[in-house]
């Protein structure tokens, strides 16, 4: 086609844009916290989202998080699917009057231009039930292509949100391809010296893929999910929700591993389903049964 | 007079549910004016993604003072009387006026100021809003009885005449400021009142009418593709779904890779739209060209060039996805696919579509191996029943070779269930099955029997008429309803979540359409055969699971090896003849409710034709009878005769006959015996002369299909019973006469039953 997006005059760096973002979110009273050191398959699984979003305490925080999806891979083929990316995520306890507002001008920050782009909010209610949360917002796009998902969360661990907190998830990938002007993933400059995002991840798409697809070792998968199950009653038993919440972020990683093996049939899918949330849902009832009777007397009025 | 605004203001409220609101809007506000006596003239509401805004005209300043009584007991009524009297209205003794031995609670309502009315009219209406799903947010989020609206509300406009209306919802004070669009003019604007709201945002680039909104854009839009020498694919929904995402709706024209058009023009268009919102385009010789429209919400500063080119990217990618499926899809012919459908629940009662696919491939044979359906379908069934007979395109082939493409058909029909392409696009089942089905070779008959045996999907949806669709769509049909009749899954009211209503129907047009002469008894119990052994395996499985459920409560929990032994157990008393009795009974009980939910579905079905509900049941009322072409036929037959004098004469003489009958309490089966032992009267006599002939005539008739023929036999009954009865005592004081008479009435309401039940029949 004849018409070329003309890149900006000096548009951002990958890393460039993640600092643009810490600062800009850090000058607005957010902690600026480093990645959850597990594998997850999205943000929204990082402790400062699920259990911060439990509870009357203020919270405000923004991260970038490694996010996996193993059936996403494409052996480095594809110029936009990957199962390794990166998840921009803020979350706004409670949620701020001009949420919208705020957010609009950290897409400003990092060169998005909204008179020159057609920037939209289109109706996109998030669920998770294996968090047992639901939430309504929108995906935002950005000339038909959707670079965020912005919700309002409602639910969390089958509790009510109270107060609700805002999240927003930025595409960071996404994004960058659209202020850069490239049309592959891989061919982001990373920084300005000359790095490009394909020489950061190519290999790692390509090996990764292999393995998630066709090397795994499934016995050991199974029984890796069949352990964190157990450790993750263990935790409870124990009364520590924070560690038995983060077995259950292992048996959803495990069970996603074994999809991408494709050794889960579809009626097994829902069984196994049924008990990541399970694991899910129990340390976020016992994250709120340790914390809701100190939370009370904090907050007078409050309840679980 | 003064005219009232009101524009609530919130984040993006989703386009598909601003219709509703603005209906709702419109309902709570009319309602709390009536509520209150505030009269009013016009009411225009309006929605942007960003807003809801009404405006009332022609209020009065104040209500008028209202003098309401209720009446109570009397004074000298027991107590308990006025204490209820009391407590119903709140009110104390001394409050209560007497007149003539009555109490009455006599309240006064002073006249009110519009405007405060108003005020608290508007908190009322937004905490009433019924939103299809709502949300807490904020700081006051923290208690669950916060305000709830479909996102968060930011602000509140509310002047009645230039007066600002004092109110607050959700922290949020009513003012005379809003704001324009989000981009092209985000500072506050102030409005004045009613008069000039339209206009002010106007100038801050937002078009509040909707209706403007989606005239625009229908009309740039279509200007658009004709600059580029196309045709616009005009599409409504698409207009009203993007009026709703847009406050300044600007239709844009691009292009994509002409290389994409290798994927079928459906796919590319469902792409286009349900993922995109994009209208698409067509030559003047109406095929798809390369060409998408989509609708911004600015205008932009470099007239949209930027904007284009994004958007042709997003839609590159997800057309590049679609052909992907497409190659994917077609490297494994469909009958591999197919082999995958043991894996898909069809339901957990009913099996897996495999299952299903095995039983409808029987189906479709079998109604092609009973020449039910035939290479020249519509001269098949016509015998006089359909006074036009649909044009049907022949199948070129023998019966025989019918029969194997009604099963190969069936066979593959949910095949491309399992490919890719329909994984991500659920609509184009069926259709895209026809594709593969091309693709790889098979007869174009079988690839539009895959294509189209899902038809009809709704009201005005094309019929099928070609003989090898025909076949797989019913039996796909049958065996859906027969299926779930059987599992006991029926729709309740407004849910009917198998679609079975939809099944039905479609199932009683293709019969229709095609003059399809078809028991439905023999299909469904054929269903019922093949599903016999999966059913009953599915109960005992059940009731053994509760059985070991309930011993490892007992604390004596049976090792796995017991379990698959005691199982297999059970599953062999399954097969018992008592349980395979208990099946038959149960398949029996579900046919009856199918059968009658067949009966309902035809009268809805056929209320716009005209044929009236009770006409339908007075036919079905007589029993056995299960083809609903030939059913249809003496319902026709009937409503004819009923429009006539004679017809409307004798359903009279019918009601009357039947009035008598049942006052006597007189029971038979039609067979009493008319002895006229005594001197019959000459219209006594006359009647039971028509009556032997009738009656004969009349079943005659009707078992060679002749209904008109029929109802003429009935017609010649009207004259000897209207005669019969201005001139004959039924009740005659000699029991004989009296028995006699009664007797001869049973018969005529049999004969007349031997056409219709005709005490059904309303009027």
């Amino acid at each position: 086609m004849s018409s070329v997006t003309p890149a900006p005059a000096n548009p951002l760096s990958f890393q460039d844009m993640i600092l643009t973002l810490h600062a800009f979110w850090s000058r607005h009273g957010c902690l600026i916290l480093q990645p959850y050191d597990m594998r997850m398959g999205a943000g929204t699984f990082h402790t400062a989202t699920t259990l911060r979003a439990l509870g009357p305490e203020p919270w405000n925080a923004a991260f970038v998080q490694p996010s996996r999806r193993p059936t996403d891979g494409r052996y480095g083929e594809n110029p936009n699917r990957l199962q390794h990316y990166y998840q921009y995520q803020v979350i706004l306890k409670p949620s701020p009057a001009n949420l919208q507002e705020l957010y609009l001008q950290s897409l400003a920050a990092i060169g998005v231009d909204p008179l020159l782009h057609d920037i939209r909010f289109v109706e996109d209610d998030w669920e998770s039930p294996t968090l047992g949360a639901w939430g309504l917002g929108w995906e935002v796009w950005c000339d038909g292509m959707e670079v965020t998902q912005f919700t309002y969360f409602q639910q969390m661990g089958g509790f009510d949100c109270k107060p609700v907190a805002g999240e927003l998830t930025y595409g960071l990938e996404r994004l960058a391809m659209y202020i850069q002007g490239v049309d592959s993933v891989y061919d982001l400059a990373f920084n300005d010296q000359g790095v490009s995002y394909g020489d950061v991840f190519l290999e790692n798409e390509r090996q990764m893929s292999k393995w998630n697809f066709e090397v795994a070792d499934t016995d050991s998968l199974f029984e890796g999910f069949r352990r964190a199950e157990a450790e993750c009653r263990n935790a409870l038993a124990a009364n520590v929700p924070i560690a038995a919440y983060e077995q259950a972020i292992e048996a959803s990683h495990l069970f996603n591993l074994l999809q991408a093996r494709g050794v889960i049939s579809v009626q097994e899918r829902a069984s196994y389903m049924g008990r990541v949330r399970d694991l899910a849902r129990g340390s976020c009832e016992a994250y709120m049964a340790k914390n809701a009777e100190a939370w009370a007397a904090k907050f007078p009025g409050w309840s679980a | 007079m003064t005219d009232f605004l009101l524009e609530l203001r919130s984040e993006e409220i989703p386009a598909r549910m601003q219709a509703g609101a603005r209906a709702d809007l419109e309902k709570l506000f009319r309602a709390a004016m009536k509520d209150a006596g505030v009269t009013h003239g016009e009411i225009t509401v309006w929605s942007t993604p960003r807003r809801l805004a009404l405006i009332a005209r022609d209020l009065p300043d104040g209500t008028q003072a209202i003098r309401e009584e209720t009446k109570g007991p009397k004074t000298a009524a027991p107590a308990q009387a006025l204490e209820g009297f009391l407590r119903k209205t709140g009110l104390t003794l001394d409050q209560l006026t007497e007149r003539d031995g009555v109490w009455f609670a006599v309240t006064e309502k002073p006249g009110r100021a519009t405007i405060d009315v108003v005020a608290e009219a508007i908190p009322a209406i937004v905490r009433a809003f019924p939103w299809p799903k709502s949300m807490r947010w904020g700081a006051t989020s923290i208690s669950t009885e916060s305000p709830k609206w479909v996102r968060p509300l930011s602000g509140v406009v509310a002047i009645f005449g230039t007066t600002l209306v004092p109110c607050e919802i959700a922290g949020i004070a009513s003012q005379y400021a809003t704001l324009g669009h989000r981009f092209h003019h985000p500072d506050a604007i102030t409005i004045g009142g009613a008069n000039d709201y339209e206009a002010k945002l106007n100038a801050a680039h937002v078009i509040v009418d909707h209706t403007v909104r989606q005239d625009l854009i229908r009309e740039k839009a279509k200007a658009a593709a004709a600059a580029a020498g196309l045709v616009l694919v005009e599409d409504e929904g698409l207009v009203i779904e993007n009026a709703g995402l847009t406050e300044w709706p600007v239709p844009l024209l691009g292009r994509f890779d002409p290389a994409f058009l290798e994927v079928p023009p459906e796919v590319i268009q469902l792409t286009a739209r349900t993922n995109q919102k994009y209208f698409i385009c067509q030559s003047a010789d109406g095929k798809l060209v390369n060409a998408f429209i989509c609708t911004a919400n600015i205008a932009a500063s470099d007239d949209g060039v930027a904007i284009i080119d994004g958007n042709r990217k997003v839609l590159a990618a997800r057309l590049s996805d679609a052909r992907f499926f497409w190659e994917q899809d077609r490297k494994k012919p469909l009958s591999e696919h197919a082999q995958k459908l043991d894996r898909i629940t069809f339901h957990e009662k009913l099996g897996t579509v495999a299952d299903k696919v095995e039983r409808v491939a029987k189906l479709a044979r079998w109604l092609v191996e009973e020449r039910i359906i035939t290479s020249a379908l519509a001269k098949a069934g016509a015998s006089g029943l359909s006074a036009q007979p649909p044009e049907v395109p022949a199948f070129a082939g023998t019966q025989e070779e019918l029969a194997n493409h009604a099963e190969l058909a069936a066979r593959l029909c949910k095949a491309d269930l399992v490919t890719e392409m329909v994984g991500e696009f659920p609509e184009l089942q069926g259709l895209m099955g026809g594709y593969y089905a091309s693709a790889e070779g098979l007869p174009d008959a079988v690839a539009d029997a895959i294509r189209d045996h899902y038809k009809p999907v709704g009201q005005g949806d094309k019929v099928p008429t070609a003989p090898v669709t025909v076949a797989v769509c019913l039996a796909d049909k049958l065996d859906t309803l027969a299926g779930f009749f059987l599992a006991d899954l029926l729709p309740t009211g407004s849910k009917d979540p198998f679609a079975l209503r939809r099944a039905a129907i479609g199932i009683i047009e293709t019969l229709t359409a095609n003059n399809i002469r078809l028991g439905l008894i023999d299909p469904i119990y054929m269903s019922h055969a093949s599903l016999a052994g999966r059913l009953n395996g599915y109960e005992w499985r059940q009731r053994f699971e509760n059985l070991v459920e309930a011993r490892i409560a007992a604390g004596d929990p049976m090792s796995e090896i017991e379990h698959t032994k005691t199982f297999e157990e059970f599953i062999e008393r399954a097969r018992s003849p008592e349980e395979t009795a208990k099946f038959g009974a149960r398949s029996n009980a579900s046919f009856k409710k199918l059968i009658s939910f067949f009966a309902d579905r035809l009268k809805v079905q056929q209320r716009e034709a005209g044929v009236r509900h009770d006409l339908i049941d007075a036919v079905f009322a007589l029993g056995g009878e299960d083809d609903l072409v030939r059913l249809l036929a003496r319902v026709h037959a009937l409503q004819a005769f009923i429009g006539t004098e004679d017809g409307a004469n004798l359903l009279a003489g019918y009601k009357r006959a039947a009035n008598i009958l049942k006052k006597e309490a007189f029971v038979t089966a039609g067979n009493a015996p008319i002895s006229l032992s005594y001197m019959a009267e000459p219209a006594e006599k006359a009647l039971v002369d028509s009556l032997a002939e009738a009656g004969p005539r009349a079943t005659t008739a009707v078992e060679a299909e002749d209904f008109a023929g029929a109802m003429a036999a009935l017609a010649t009954l009207r004259g000897p019973i209207d005669a019969f009865f201005d001139s004959v005592t039924v009740n005659d004081p000699a029991p004989e006469k009296r028995l006699s008479r009664l007797a001869l009435l049973d018969s005529f309401r049999a004969a007349v039953h031997k056409v219709a039940d005709f005490s059904k029949i309303e009027g």
